[in-house]
């Protein structure tokens, strides 16, 4: 690949989070993923990397507070 | 000829589709808090936040055109109070120290516990804490870009538009700030290890 004839574990990172946002293309997607298929390094980060984005989801995740959706409701225009 | 509707004819449709529009307003207010607790900068903020939104909808319904994203349409409203409110922190600092590739998190952590660990469980040494204060650790306008598509859920077209800036800065700011977040989680990963 252009630019990282030498590196193709820099090339691989840099399609990380494109690949994870399922934006690369076709042709793209097929590099990535042969790359991932020989490379045990890269296909460990970016698994960890997929996990953390769950795990960040789920960590933040916070329940609305009862009170705040009646004050919601409470807001609505009544009706003439 | 079919008679033009009465006054109370199209009163009762006007309040109906009113109602209409607030219930399904209603129906995602989870949705909105979830983002706005993480672009607030307190949880009381968020709350206050929410609720001018929500009174601000109701007064304007009707410049929502039906059939279009409702959720989208609201966060539009909430993140620009959220910037009238000027309660946001100073322009994003210069990004001093940003890490030069996207594995620096996972090699952190990887190498602290020994090497070879499963990913899944590399990733579980970050406590809830950690992840809550990280996150409100990087800069504004990178936050609320992370908060909409990555727990929002948001295309990044939908967070072009409710940010109302170019994809590509969308884009961008999703990709520096994805790592600010990372670099922050390192760090406090490291921390407690010391």
């Amino acid at each position: 690949m252009m630019g990282h004839a030498h590196d193709p574990c820099a090339h691989c990172e840099e399609m990380m989070q494109p690949y994870l946002d399922h934006i690369l293309n076709e042709e793209e997607m097929r590099e990535a993923e042969m790359h991932l298929d020989q490379c045990e390094w890269c296909r460990r980060r970016y698994r960890f990397e997929e996990s953390l984005r769950v795990y960040v989801r789920q960590a933040i995740r916070e329940p609305m507070p009862a009170e705040l959706k009646q004050k919601l409701a409470a807001l609505r225009i009544p009706l003439d | 000829m079919p008679e033009a509707p009465s006054d109370a004819t199209r009163i009762a449709a006007g309040a109906r589709d009113r109602v209409r529009f607030e219930e399904e307003a209603l129906a995602l207010s989870e949705q909105v808090y979830r983002v706005a607790r993480h672009v607030a900068s307190s949880r009381e903020d968020a709350e206050e936040l929410v609720q001018e939104t929500y009174a601000r909808a109701f007064r304007s319904w009707r410049s929502y055109q039906p059939g279009t994203n409702l959720r989208a349409w609201l966060l539009r409203i909430l993140t620009n109070l959220n910037i009238d409110r000027g309660r946001r922190a100073q322009r994003t600092p210069p990004m001093q120290g940003l890490e030069a590739n996207d594995y620096f998190l996972y090699d952190r952590l990887a190498e602290s516990d020994g090497g070879l660990s499963d990913e899944e469980k590399v990733v579980e040494r970050l406590s809830q804490d950690d992840i809550v204060t990280a996150l409100s650790a990087v800069p504004h306008d990178f936050r609320d870009v992370i908060v909409l598509v990555d727990i929002g859920d948001f295309s990044y077209q939908d967070a072009a538009q409710i940010l109302d800036i170019p994809i590509g800065t969308v884009m961008s700011r999703l990709h520096r700030g994805r790592r600010i977040l990372k670099r922050e989680l390192a760090e406090s990963v490291l921390e407690e290890g010391t």
